[in-house]
């Protein structure tokens, strides 16, 4: 009847996973007696879960990202806490299985649940702005994208409780991942939980392909397109050509676990180093799919905040576009110990070394934008120039290991996480966190202040290197990654300092939450009325901040690149129309709501080989798809009354209420 | 085909809207689903690539396949994609009740297909050539099975769009989605010929 469930399949004996099970029951319960407290869930229910709004799904990933940030912290606190200990005699306070299951989850939960819902969010809430369009393409297939992240996060958090996750590595590699030396529910959860979430990403990708390239203002063409956009646009290119190849890497994984199929096994002509190139070719343009639109952040911020436009915007566009046909010719530079042969190698390490170069042309561009700009140093722009500082390192420390002599000596040592960490802390998550500050106002209407910000920025970054620069020295004095314990006493001095840079990263977290919280309560003071608090240069800062739900009351004419900015200058901007036309928009619905439920449902009964509930899970799903087909009232007007008496209400910004005089913030191109 | 693709679905009814999607759109996000479908093909075919000799002492794919009766499958499946191209041109000419005839007749072709499949699977498990045999056979059955579960989800959609056909008769929605699935239930007859040739023909030479 409930498969392979049972009683026993939760860890009573664990008093680490059951105090957390009970904080996170705790605060569950202290949070949904609040909102029931405060009458809120039909606000939630009809405002949020059920909006087919590109901001607030926006705003949703976000959330979901930033939640899911503590809980990978966590892990990585844990962690760092474990190898500080557990030198020579001492076996720390984390048995090898726990552990392993730490690391891996840390991984999965930072790349699938953390990163990618930044950026997904980050697009969400940016694309459709910047291009002048009222939503994206298919906005319930959005929300339904979203709902099936969710759903992956379920999977992932219940595993803790229900069973165990897997103790693989975030990759999952085969043939440890196989039924006989997984024999537990561990991996399943991992399959699942990424299907369903791959699933709500590839949809995502497909949708913001078509709304760049179908909905762009009139006027906008693709080489007027803000940089940012650019980026997306690339980005989910990628992850439409990348996504069905993990779908399919990790349903062949299922198929030996589940059928006793022979891909990756030992046995009967498996081969696990087919999953290892599969997962790869997904796996690398993946880090581009994460880097990407955090270089297109920075782009609109340096260019913001010099006073400039972007200095070489052409071949910003060109890199962007060859950084992403590169990336599918890297991928077995993950692994040059295969022993694929020396011309397979040196083709893998030159063309990895060949993407540094369009990487390079942007670090100079974003200097050379800053070059006789009149800069502003805030918060999105600290965080700009800590990224061009620390990525430029991990980005030389990636190239010394693009060569493959130097590889077989660093493969899988501490050097190879140092890395990847520097890269994506310093790239991907200074860039999130650069973004948030920057489109916080847009999306909230007041900015986020600065006190507590620049105390999580200054955390965040000593934090960064101190637990991360000492990695790369254990890496060369020969220390592999994922160790439980270690014999080398002279390892743990670095070691104490990495946990110390946690430490520091955690207070940086702790200042972040602050930031936020103080900034929320002291709105008042930094209302933004504009719609414009940075003097910015896009089509996003020309309507009123928080975006009205319809976006632009008029749809904005664009000719050239930086079109707002062009009409500040010349006193175009913020036109007052005659009469407004009625605007045609979507219509909220639950569909995806219910989709992503009876998602989870299935995932779950699959993992836990309860047949009936997957069989009723997958109907679930598919009916309430079919069901949408049929309903016919999808969509409404606004009346066109209803947007003037939005748009009267609005403040329109005269001269001097901007903090940048168009005029006088030096037009100059270096 | 292309012809589905530009084809002028009639004016919508709130055409007066910029973004008001006029079915180009969703064409154009079908096209980009079915390439990305196309690369989940793609592994499978490069999987089974990688996996067609390792046999482990097993059956070889020329011991066990039956061409003419492959051959049989590949023709039911391409008579369906030209009975689905007979419902598609009837759509344009706005003849409800033919549309509906020759899903139908599509529907039956194709089903005739997923069950012939359904045979020769039970009759290769039968014979202790099933999926757990070798790595070989591992990939054959999953490229294979998942063209056929794409035919069989294809047939649903038909069933669905012959109800919506017969409720809502030729409306812009129900055009926009009868002209997707054409471009699916083609496109499942080219991934065919890949598989007839690349599993059947080169397994059986």
């Amino acid at each position: 009847m409930f498969g392979k469930l049972s009683l026993s399949a939760i860890p009573f004996h664990e008093p680490i996973i059951m105090g957390t099970l009970l904080m996170v029951c705790l605060g569950g319960a202290a949070l949904l007696g609040w909102v029931t407290y405060q009458r809120k869930w039909g606000y939630l229910w009809s405002e949020w879960f059920t909006t087919v709004d590109h901001k607030r799904i926006g705003i949703m990933y976000v959330i979901l990202a930033l939640v899911m940030l503590l809980r990978g912290f966590a892990d990585a606190i844990m962690m760092r806490a474990q190898q500080a200990i557990a030198s020579a005699d001492a076996a720390g306070y984390l048995p090898p299985h726990h552990y392993d299951q730490i690391f891996t989850a840390h991984g999965v939960i930072m790349i699938f649940f953390v990163a990618m819902p930044f950026v997904v969010g980050l697009m969400n809430l940016v694309v459709p702005l910047q291009i002048g369009a009222r939503d994206v393409a298919y906005p319930f297939l959005n929300s339904l994208s979203y709902w099936l992240t969710a759903s992956g996060v379920v999977l992932v958090m219940l595993s803790m409780f229900v069973g165990d996750f897997a103790a693989t590595g975030w990759l999952a590699y085969p043939p440890l991942s196989e039924l006989k030396f997984s024999p537990t529910v561990g991996v399943d959860y991992y399959i699942w939980a990424l299907q369903l979430s791959g699933l709500g990403t590839t949809l995502s990708g497909i949708n913001f392909v078509v709304t760049i390239l179908r909905m762009r203002t009139p006027g906008m063409k693709l080489m007027q397109m803000p940089v940012f956009t650019w980026t997306a646009l690339v980005t989910n290119i990628l992850i439409v050509a990348a996504f069905p190849v993990l779908t399919v890497a990790l349903a062949l994984l299922a198929a030996d676990r589940y059928l006793d199929m022979h891909f990756f096994t030992n046995e009967l002509g498996g081969n696990a180093m087919l999953y290892i190139n599969l997962i790869w070719i997904w796996g690398h343009p993946e880090v581009y799919i994460l880097i990407l639109p955090a270089f297109g952040a920075f782009s609109e911020i340096v260019a913001t905040f010099s006073g400039k436009p972007l200095f070489g915007y052409k071949s910003m566009v060109y890199a962007t576009a060859g950084i992403g046909v590169l990336s599918f010719l890297v991928w077995l530079h993950h692994f040059f110990t295969m022993g694929s042969g020396a011309d397979v190698n040196a083709f893998f390490g030159i063309t990895t070394m060949i993407i540094s170069v369009p990487t390079g042309v942007k670090l100079f561009n974003w200097l050379f934008t800053m070059y006789r700009g009149r800069i502003r140093f805030t918060l999105p722009m600290m965080w700009t120039v800590a990224f061009m500082v620390t990525f430029t390192i991990g980005g030389m420390t990636g190239v010394l290991m693009a060569v493959p002599g130097a590889d077989f000596v660093l493969h899988n040592s501490l050097f190879l996480i140092a890395h990847f960490h520097n890269v994506i802390i310093g790239g991907v998550l200074f860039g999130m966190f650069a973004a948030v500050n920057y489109w916080f106002p847009k999306a909230f209407g007041f900015k986020l202040e600065e006190r507590w910000g620049k105390a999580s920025f200054w955390c965040w970054v000593v934090g960064f290197y101190m637990a991360f620069m000492p990695l790369y020295v254990l890496g060369l004095m020969g220390m592999t990654r994922r160790m439980n314990h270690y014999a080398n006493p002279a390892w743990q001095p670095y070691l104490i300092v990495a946990a110390a840079g946690a430490g520091i990263i955690a207070l940086g977290i702790g200042f972040m939450v602050l930031q936020f919280v103080v900034s929320i309560r002291n709105r008042a003071e930094n209302r933004d009325l504009t719609g414009d608090p940075w003097g910015g240069r896009t089509l996003e800062w020309s309507t009123s901040s928080p975006a009205p739900f319809y976006n632009f009351a008029v749809l904005p004419q664009v000719e050239e690149l930086d079109q707002f900015w062009a009409d500040k200058e010349h006193k175009r901007a913020y036109r007052r129309q005659e009469r407004y036309a009625d605007i045609h928009m979507p219509r909220n619905t639950g569909v995806g709501v219910f989709m992503a439920a009876f998602g989870t449902v299935l995932g779950f009964a699959m993992i836990w080989h309860i047949w009936w509930l997957a069989v009723a899970g997958l109907l679930g799903m598919v009916g309430s798809f079919i069901t949408r087909a049929y309903d016919t009232d999808v969509d409404y007007y606004v009346p066109g009354a209803e947007v003037e008496k939005i748009e009267r209400a609005r403040l329109i910004p005269q001269p001097g209420i901007d903090h940048v005089d168009p005029a006088k913030a030096g037009q100059k191109v270096a | 085909m292309s012809n589905v693709i530009t084809a002028d679905h009639g004016t919508v009814a709130h055409g007066h809207d910029e973004h008001h999607d006029d079915g180009s759109k969703t064409l154009l996000g079908f096209w980009i689903y079915l390439m990305s479908d196309c690369l989940i093909f793609s592994a499978l075919f490069a999987t089974f690539a990688a996996l067609a000799n390792a046999t482990a002492g097993g059956p070889t794919g020329k011991e066990l396949f039956d061409l003419p009766y492959v051959g049989g499958e590949t023709l039911l499946l391409l008579v369906s994609s030209f009975t689905f191209g007979v419902a598609m041109l009837n759509m344009h000419a706005g003849k409800r009740n033919k549309v509906m005839a020759w899903l139908f007749i599509t529907f039956l072709f194709g089903a005739s297909f997923v069950a012939m499949e359904v045979h020769e699977f039970a009759h290769l498990i039968n014979e202790g050539a099933g999926p757990s045999r070798s790595a070989f056979l591992s990939s054959y059955f999953t490229l294979v099975g998942t063209h056929g579960l794409h035919v069989t989800c294809g047939l649903i959609w038909i069933v669905v769009m012959m109800d919506m056909v017969r409720r809502f008769g030729l409306n812009d929605a129900v055009t926009r989605r009868l002209s997707c699935l054409s471009l699916f239930w083609h496109f499942l007859d080219v991934v065919w010929i890949c598989v007839f040739t690349i599993v059947y023909l080169r397994g059986v030479l």
